[in-house]
């Protein structure tokens, strides 16, 4: 067992507080990463957590137990770091039994346990090497190594990944998720890459200016976010945005004018918006159709971008706002040509004037009731 | 050390005749400075060799003949000179065993985030811009003095009278003063290695459960190691030739105390007036810091290698 509980916790440097009051639930063999904006606060919350930042008030739990005053190496946990950070004058063996030997373990017992790490990481032809003799992906699962061999309870990374290229990404991506599952350890996770944090959690918080937007699993943020920061920030490319106005509320859902005349409905309950009122419309260009019979609107396509498998256009519509459209990639549009585009109600978004989302009627499907609300927002958006 | 992964380096992969078209335009060029850097070097060389195998005493200059290795076999059996090298050592040894410890003590204190920092630095790193021979007579006469100077004012002041410490402790306190002298140097330069260690490491370290003892002994000390042998090299080619603090403070004594092999020859040229003499002993001196800096530099570069 090894959870973590965070429980209003702040951060304040001499002039400037950095994290603004975050409670957040760890469970036990979970698989949390932390998104946001550079400057968000990710990494200062992750080093608190670690021990090695102050925390200047709140409550950090370890399997229950008050930590706010332990030091790092007596949290149980380990931490993988952006840069690294390999001892570069010692071996790999030595860099991974850097923390036995200054526990006291001899020599030749934690050399086997360096060995036994190495192998699951297949580092073992490299154990007699030093860090500058290893490649960047080599290097970071040392650094790996270093924090299995001591067994934590929770393993804490900021952005392991960030500095190997592409293709050694993916790899490292999946060896990772496949290291958790044969762990079954805790782990914290720091990354900016959208696909890191959609593909390894089981739980995203995201940040932003030092408080949590929103957690909850990613396809839980991805269709049902919360509010216009995390709408945006779910998802690549970013979803679309209109501004629309209300002209019907019912409970089967609420009905908005776009501009250029056309009116759609989305399945939403009734809640903080009635007809007149100004709301924001949220639609993921993987949800916009080009079609000829029955279009929703209209506009001129200013750039293709074809990705081989897939092409975006970006088609600027009445009223000069410009939507991201993906289709396929045989899609044989051009630049400068009349797109013809269909919104699905059922897949739009719905944002009232304080960029809180509007709840939908139904749930997605792969989104269980159970995920929502483990996280306790202190701004409570809904009201009912 | 690891010889698997030596990689072998190619600097010159111009085309040659490109190379030799540039020596022939530039060569012209650097010539007059060569010229003169050589003049510079070799004439004095020369000229010490030259008497090194003379007997030459100003006090007798007519008296001048070539006598061979007369002057080497007469200063090697001088016990003036072989003590002379003692001291030479010692006065290098515990200078750098001194300037190094406590350089690197205070570079890692200096490094610590304190109110008043860039004041603190500035201060410390002073004495290194006071002339040799004006911070050797302000520790003679204001500090060491055993009527007027500081520390016998204090030591009265305790009731533990004073010491007189050119005459009791000589050689002690020209190392004080050496080192005085030259910790603000070895602190900058340890300082700069300190500040330039990647902070994730230490911070890795912490998580590793590294104690302060620990993280000094395996992460900042094996760091340091590099800029030590730095410092180290650079001062022993300095205090080979310490000479202006022995000349202001005890002038070699009392007795050889003092006496350095600089100190010895300058003693030799200038006060017996054997120039013969002194030159053999100069030339003894420069074989035996080639000899100290070939090994130094091997120590260093294999330092930079790992
Ligand atoms: N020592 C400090 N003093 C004052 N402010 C600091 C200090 N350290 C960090 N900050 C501020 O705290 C905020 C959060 O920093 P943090 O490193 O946690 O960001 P991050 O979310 O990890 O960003 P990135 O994605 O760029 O790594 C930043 O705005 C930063 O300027
Ligand atoms: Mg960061």
């Amino acid at each position: 067992m090894s959870t973590v509980t965070l429980r209003d916790i702040h951060k304040r440097y001499t002039d400037v507080e950095v994290i603004k009051g975050i409670d957040l639930d760890i469970n036990d063999q979970e698989f949390v990463v932390f998104v946001g904006p550079s400057g968000c606060g990710k990494s200062t919350l992750l080093r608190m957590i670690a021990g090695l930042e102050d925390i200047s008030s709140g409550d950090l739990l370890i399997d229950g137990e008050r930590v706010n005053d332990v030091p790092p190496d007596k949290r149980g946990l380990a931490m993988v770091f952006q840069t690294y950070a390999l001892y570069p004058h010692m071996t790999v063996a030595e860099n991974m039994a850097f923390s036995l030997r200054l526990a006291g373990m001899s020599k030749q017992q934690r050399l086997e346990r360096a060995r036994e790490v190495a192998r699951t990481l297949q580092l073992e032809p490299l154990l007699n090497r030093k860090p500058k003799e290893l490649s960047g992906g080599q290097r970071q699962r040392v650094a790996i190594g270093r924090a299995l061999v001591r067994s934590p309870k929770v393993f804490l990374f900021d952005e392991p990944l960030s500095n190997l290229d592409a293709a050694l990404r993916v790899q490292m991506r999946l060896e990772l998720a496949s290291l958790h599952d044969s762990l079954q350890a805790t782990m914290i996770y720091v990354t900016h890459d959208q696909v890191e944090a959609m593909t390894l959690a089981d739980k995203i918080v995201v940040l932003q200016g030092g408080i949590v937007e929103q957690v909850g699993s990613p396809l839980e943020l991805y269709h049902h976010p919360r509010n216009l920061f995390v709408a945006g920030f779910i998802g690549s490319p970013k979803m679309n945005f209109l501004t629309v106005t209300v002209s019907a509320v019912n409970d089967s859902g609420t009905t908005v004018q776009l501009p250029g005349d056309a009116s759609i409905t989305i399945p939403v309950k009734p809640g903080s918006l009635s007809v007149g009122d100004r709301a924001t419309l949220g639609i993921r260009p993987e949800h916009l159709k080009l079609d000829q019979t029955n279009p929703t609107l209209t506009g001129e396509v200013l750039v293709v971008e074809r990705l081989g498998g897939e092409t975006f256009l970006y088609v600027r519509i009445a009223g000069g706002d410009t939507l991201i459209v993906q289709t396929d990639g045989d899609n044989p549009s051009r630049m400068h040509d009349r797109a013809l585009i269909r919104i699905n109600g059922e897949l739009c978004h719905l944002f009232d004037q304080n960029g809180e989302s509007v709840p939908k009627s139904r749930r997605h499907h792969l989104t269980d009731e159970s995920h929502e609300q483990q996280y306790q927002s202190r701004v409570s958006y809904q009201a009912e | 050390m690891s010889s698997s992964l030596t990689v072998e380096r190619h600097p010159e992969t111009r085309p040659p005749e490109q190379r030799t078209h540039r020596q022939v335009s530039t060569l012209p060029l650097v010539a007059p400075s060569v010229i003169a850097l050589l003049l510079w070097m070799i004439v004095p060389l020369v000229m010490t060799i030259w008497f090194s195998f003379q007997r030459y005493n100003l006090l007798n200059p007519e008296a001048r003949e070539f006598i061979g290795f007369g002057n080497f076999t007469f200063i090697l059996s001088d016990p003036g000179f072989w003590i002379s090298i003692g001291i030479t050592i010692l006065l290098v040894v515990s200078v750098l065993v001194i300037t190094i410890g406590l350089g690197t003590l205070l570079a890692i204190l200096f490094d610590q985030e304190f109110p008043g920092q860039g004041i603190a630095r500035v201060l410390a790193i002073s004495p290194f811009f006071v002339m040799p021979t004006v911070s050797a007579l302000i520790w003679k006469n204001m500090l060491m003095h055993p009527v007027n100077g500081l520390f016998a004012q204090i030591t009265r002041g305790l009731g533990l009278g004073a010491i007189d410490w050119f005459a009791n402790f000589p050689l002690l306190a020209i190392i004080i003063i050496v080192s005085w002298e030259w910790l603000p140097f070895a602190l900058l330069i340890l300082l700069t290695a300190i500040q330039s260690l990647d902070h994730e490491q230490l911070e890795a370290a912490h998580m590793d459960g590294a104690k302060p003892l620990a993280l000094f002994r395996f992460v900042m000390l094996p760091h340091l190691s590099r800029a030590i042998a730095v410092v180290a090299m650079i001062e022993t080619i300095f205090f080979l030739t310490i000479f202006a603090e022995i000349f202001v403070t005890t002038g070699g004594g009392p007795g050889l105390a003092t006496t350095n092999l600089a100190y010895y020859i300058f003693l030799k040229a200038l006060l017996e007036f054997d120039v013969g003499g002194a030159s053999a002993g100069g030339l003894i001196a420069v074989i035996l810091a080639n000899i100290v800096a070939i090994f130094l530099m091997r120590s260093v570069a294999r330092n930079l290698d790992t």
